[in-house]
């Protein structure tokens, strides 16, 4: 535990004076993580790093991008056409939101399979609800700026979800809006947003990383470590695994930017804004659709809003609605059944909002929203009593050392003192 | 801590009750977050306010249209202070249509006599009351929805030929803009009629 002593005379100097490279050093070398983490923990370091990449290529194109709505759209085809590499860095910034969401989700839903928001990691799991809800507003406002279509008609959309506020709901409206419908106003404060929050999300994130630190990641085997024969510490083993995840993950990315950079995309967003003309069809990009779906699925206004805020407000309080002292979904038998299926619920949610709100999609989806709720608010609980877990293992390490394995000797005096 | 409390205490003491100075400090306390709480509020109010529609984008705007060229069963949409605006020049039968509803059967229950000035021309807003998409209907080709109106296409909203909410997820009627007929032929979007509104 004592603080590390550098060999570099620089370092060490700046170090007696202020000790960032003794916190790099404790949180980042030996920092000691669960040895059996899975490629499921790799989720979080991408989505650290997708979050560097969208504001290292959102801060190139504010250089060249123009908040008006006579010239925004415009812009960004400039971007697209004359910037050298401009379309490079756009498809980078577009196609990143969608990575830094499919990266989000999947880390998501490994924090409820293995129930890392679970006692004592609840501030962590809240504070990634927050961030989720960051990255949400920031990229809606960021899919508003090159004023195509699809951009105005969201905007329109979802800003209008505010006037089923009772009593101010118009007011609420017409103030975010800056006028009376969406205009330039709007865009302004939007871009002008758009460039704040990833901002506040690094605060956010550093705040999450303070509770990760507190007490370490949690495992595949969700019991707590027990001492330094269950860790590792986190340079080189970690690092080396994040570094292989993020190539295999840069692969796929490349072939996105490279090979089909419009897969997310919606065509209509490649016509200029028309006030005065809906598309036949409006969907919102592909990681609000469950979401969206949530908000088609109440034939009332008031309703279908409260529902979808509510379908992220409940993972708020998803610590104290699973209260099962047991974490991984590994001895849980039944749990695991439910899991999946709401995995499976989420993406009929994603495929529904995806489609005209009419004949069986409009069934469907109420089937899936009710599932949905269904899942946190009465089966979790009700799991909490009614499942029987399979007993763990005493120790992370133990399955493999009465294995005939070996721990390292100074593992061992330390474990016993 | 109970040093200093004391000093400040004996002091009050000078004056001649040591008991009030406690209270005296508790006052002081009230009064200054008391204050500030109201210099923050009056600080935060511009910075939310700004947000607001500015002046030049509230300074009331009306828009002439010109009906003569409109046909019988024909529609127009205009542009009114950034928003679409329909217009349609209903037949009689889409005028008896509307006219012809049980008040008790809507959604939200209004007389077609209170939504036209004159029963042959049908003035609102085109945006939807769910989430403001502009609904289909304007054009011969058209869908109209199931009672003849408008279609919104977003989440499914039919409206009738009043613009009135019959079924889907909208709340409220499409709305009537305020406007007066500055002639037989010319209607002004957005002026204030002597009656004071659209339901003259
Ligand atoms: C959490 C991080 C961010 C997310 C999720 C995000 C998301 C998005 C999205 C979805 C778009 C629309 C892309 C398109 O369809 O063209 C966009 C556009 C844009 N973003 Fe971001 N963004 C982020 C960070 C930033 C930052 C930090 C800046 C500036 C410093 C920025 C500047 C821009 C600009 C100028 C555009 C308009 C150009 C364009 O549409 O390609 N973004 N952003
Ligand atoms: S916006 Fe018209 S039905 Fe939703």
């Amino acid at each position: 535990m004592s603080a590390p002593v550098f060999r570099n005379p620089v370092v060490r100097w700046i170090d007696y004076r202020l000790p960032v490279f003794t916190f790099l050093n404790h949180e980042l070398n030996e920092y000691p993580t669960p040895r059996n983490l899975s490629y499921w923990w790799n989720f979080g370091s991408l989505a650290g790093i997708m979050l560097v990449t969208m504001i290292v290529t959102g801060i190139v194109l504010a250089m060249h991008y123009t908040p008006h709505t006579d010239y925004a759209f415009e812009s960004v085809e400039r971007i697209m056409r004359d910037v050298n590499y401009g379309w490079l860095i756009r498809y980078l910034h577009m196609n990143g939101a969608s990575m830094f969401f499919i990266i989000t989700f999947i880390h998501m839903f490994r924090g409820l399979y293995y129930g890392s928001y679970k006692a004592p990691r609840e501030l962590l799991w809240i504070l990634g609800v927050v961030i989720l809800l960051i990255m949400m507003a920031t990229a809606f406002m960021g899919y508003v700026l090159p004023w195509g279509q699809m951009s105005f008609w969201g905007a329109t959309v979802i800003t209008n979800l505010f006037s089923a506020i009772p009593f101010v709901g118009e007011n609420v409206v017409s103030w975010l809006w800056g006028g009376f419908a969406v205009d330039n106003p709007t865009l302004n404060r939007f871009y002008s947003l758009h460039y704040l929050l990833p901002f506040v999300l690094v605060g956010v994130v550093v705040l999450h990383l303070i509770a990760l630190h507190r007490f370490g990641s949690n495992n595949p085997l969700g019991i707590d470590t027990k001492g330094p024969q269950d860790t590792l510490p986190f340079h080189p083993y970690y690092t080396a695994k994040d570094m292989f995840g993020l190539g295999v993950f840069l692969i796929f990315y490349a072939l996105v930017v490279f090979f089909a950079p419009n897969l997310f995309g919606e065509p209509d967003n490649y016509t200029p804004a028309n006030p005065l003309a809906t598309p036949a069809h409006i969907v919102p990009e592909w990681y609000f659709l469950p979401f969206y779906a949530i908000l088609r699925a109440v034939p009332n206004k008031l309703g279908g809003v409260v529902l979808m805020f509510a379908a992220i407000f409940v993972l708020f309080i998803l610590p104290w609605l699973d209260r099962s002292p047991v974490r991984s979904a590994r001895f849980r038998p039944i749990y695991k059944i439910f899991f999946w299926i709401l995995v499976v619920d989420c993406v009929v949610l994603g495929v529904v909002g995806a489609n005209p709100p009419e004949g069986t999609w409009v069934v469907i989806g109420r089937i899936a929203t009710i599932w949905y709720f269904l899942h946190f608010i009465v089966l979790l609980p009700l799991l909490s009593r009614l499942e029987r877990p399979r007993p763990l293992p005493v120790s992370i390490s133990q399955p493999v050392l009465s294995g005939g394995g070996y721990a390292p000797a100074p593992a061992r005096a330390m474990d016993k003192a | 801590m109970v040093h200093g409390a004391e000093a400040v205490r004996g002091q009050a003491g000078g004056h001649g009750h040591g008991e009030g100075g406690g209270s005296r400090r508790d006052f002081l306390i009230l009064a200054t977050t008391a204050v500030g709480a109201v210099g923050a509020a009056s600080v935060l109010w511009p910075f939310i306010d700004q947000m607001n529609p500015s002046a030049d984008v509230l300074a009331l705007s009306t828009v002439e249209v010109d009906l003569s060229p409109i046909a019988v069963g024909q529609a127009i949409t205009v542009k009114w202070r950034g928003k679409p605006v329909f217009i349609r020049h209903r037949t009689e039968e889409e005028i008896q249509a509307a006219r012809s509803v049980q008040l008790g059967e809507l959604r939200d229950p209004e007389a077609d006599e209170a939504r036209a000035q004159r029963p042959e021309w049908l003035i609102t807003v085109g945006v939807c009351t769910h989430l403001g998409c502009i609904p289909l209907g304007q054009k011969a080709t058209d869908p109209k929805g199931d009672y003849g109106g408008w279609f919104c296409p977003c989440h499914g909203s039919h409206y009738d030929t009043s613009g009135r909410i019959r079924r889907g997820p909208a709340p409220q009627n499409l709305v009537v803009p305020d406007y007066v007929y500055a002639s037989d032929t010319v209607v002004r979007i957005g002026e204030v009629g002597p009656a004071g509104g659209a339901a003259a």
